[in-house]
């Protein structure tokens, strides 16, 4: 890869934290560190894993619409964990973790334990308690969006 | 308390913290020679170890290995502790840095907070020197953001705490005795070897140039075997690993491009130099791999970037890497 072929496909998937190095060719031949702001086959492999993610979350939110899951559900589909990684981060023991899957019981469980959990996913009791309010704003969602938009602005075949 | 330590951005954050750290006592080591001298480049792939139902492809060794591989060449002492006790973790971390001492260490990045949050899965092989403690907050220099950074404590607990696979389990490491003459010629040597018989002769099929040519075998057969959806996700792993975050592009190739040219110089050996330049190729070769990958993952792909093209160039890739890897061999033997 030569200097000028470090690709700059901003798809603000660093959200404007960093950019990472890579390593090019200069003029004569010899390696040097140039930042990249991104590279779009890359982008799109990470796209596609939140998409997948994203996808998970947003049938376990009909689940629980249905009734037929507890709010755990989505949370744990949007964070990626599974009943193991859970309880590791918990110390819930994980038959514990599958039973609080199921609303009714999820609806009995005391202050601690929720407070164990909605801390593992970094948000608060009442929002772990009640489910996400709509499908919008997953990690990801934002940054197909943007993408859209740009393809529009530009006229990006 | 702050030490004076010098932030030097990497492509990948364990050569990168390796460097840092013994660059801080006068080692002349930059990114690409602590890569090539731990011998880092690698590739595996294993049908058999799924993580989200996707088998694990590594473009590297096991996590750890590089700095270990690359003190040890060096003739580097390292202390390194793993703990029980959450607490006892950070007071040990503060009665290292009380003393001025850049201390390593391993982390988690899902609850990194200066991490941009895509790149936030569990993956807890991340690798970060704290180098002062100021109001309370612990100064870091992590090998892959721009500039320096810094968390509290209970941020900076949480992430040397994250559970799952690779856990730290507050994993600290620095180096404790630095040999008076370093023989970097021999260093140089020496990792290159073990590199090209990891590459070339390892006798299983899932590693080294056999693990390319096995999984280019496999990936021609996914769209059948595995459906459209999982084919692309598989594909879209691949790339991932090969391309995201630390690898400097590539898989790595290009590093190893600029740590060949280096060890030319180190050497004394130009022939290094026209291998480094065989390298830059195959890197290019594998980035337009990740490019068709891309675009089949997008659906733009035309009729020929297929599966069955792509197994193709990897077949090709596997040929140069061997040719070069040989050859590599023989101008270190």
């Amino acid at each position: 890869m030569k200097r000028e072929q470090v690709p700059q496909d901003d798809e603000n998937l660093m959200e404007g934290r960093t950019r990472e190095v890579c390593y090019a060719v200069d003029e004569k031949g010899d390696y040097i560190q140039v930042l990249s702001s991104g590279w779009e086959p890359k982008n799109a492999a990470l796209l596609q894993a939140w998409e997948q993610i994203n996808d998970e979350a947003k049938e376990a939110l009909e689940r629980i619409k249905a009734g037929k899951v507890s709010p755990l559900a989505f949370y744990m589909a949007q964070g990626m964990f599974d009943v193991a990684l859970l309880s590791d981060y918990t110390d819930i023991p994980k038959r514990k973790i599958k039973a609080h899957l199921d609303p009714e019981t999820f609806r009995h469980l005391d202050e601690t334990t929720l407070a164990k959990y909605a801390e593992v996913f970094s948000i608060s009791i009442e929002e772990l308690v009640n489910g996400p309010k709509t499908t919008d704003a997953f990690p990801g969602e934002k940054q197909r969006k943007s993408i859209q938009d740009n393809s529009r602005h530009n006229g990006d075949a | 308390m702050t030490i004076h330590f010098q932030h030097s951005q990497s492509a990948h954050c364990e050569n990168g913290s390796t460097a840092n750290l013994l660059r801080y006592y006068g080692v002349d080591i930059n990114e690409s020679l602590a890569f090539g001298i731990g011998s880092g480049l690698f590739f595996a792939y294993l049908p058999f170890i799924r993580i989200n139902h996707i088998p694990v492809t590594s473009f590297r060794p096991m996590p750890g290995m590089i700095f270990k591989r690359t003190a040890k060449t060096l003739g580097v002492k390292i202390f390194q502790k793993k703990f029980r006790d959450k607490i006892a973790s950070m007071a040990a971390l503060d009665a290292v840095l009380a003393q001025n001492i850049p201390v390593g260490l391993q982390v988690g990045v899902f609850h990194l907070t200066y991490f941009p949050r895509p790149y936030r899965f569990h993956f807890n092989a991340h690798n970060l020197v704290v180098y002062g403690k100021e109001d309370g907050r612990y100064l870091i220099s992590d090998p892959v953001m721009e500039t320096a950074v810094s968390l509290s404590y209970d941020e900076l607990m949480r992430v040397r705490w994250a559970r799952g696979m690779f856990e730290p389990r507050g994993h600290m490491y620095y180096p404790v005795k630095i040999p008076a003459q370093i023989d970097l010629p021999a260093a140089v040597i020496k990792g290159i070897r073990r590199n090209c018989r990891e590459m070339l002769s390892i006798p299983l099929p899932f590693f080294g140039i056999r693990g390319i040519r096995y999984v280019a075998g496999q990936m021609k057969k996914w769209p059948e075997k595995l459906g459209e959806k999982q084919a692309s996700l598989y594909l879209g792993n691949f790339i991932r690993m090969q391309e995201e975050i630390g690898t400097g592009g590539g898989g790595f190739r290009f590093i190893y491009g600029a740590f060949l040219q280096e060890a030319a110089k180190v050497l004394s050996k130009p022939r290094l130099r026209e291998l480094s330049q065989d390298m830059t190729g195959i890197g290019d070769r594998w980035r337009e791999f990740a490019a068709i990958g891309g675009r089949i993952i997008k659906k733009r792909n035309n009729d020929q970037e297929t599966y069955t093209a792509m197994s193709v160039i990897l077949m090709e890739i596997a040929d140069r890497e061997q040719h070069l890897f040989s050859e590599l061999k023989k101008a270190v033997s």
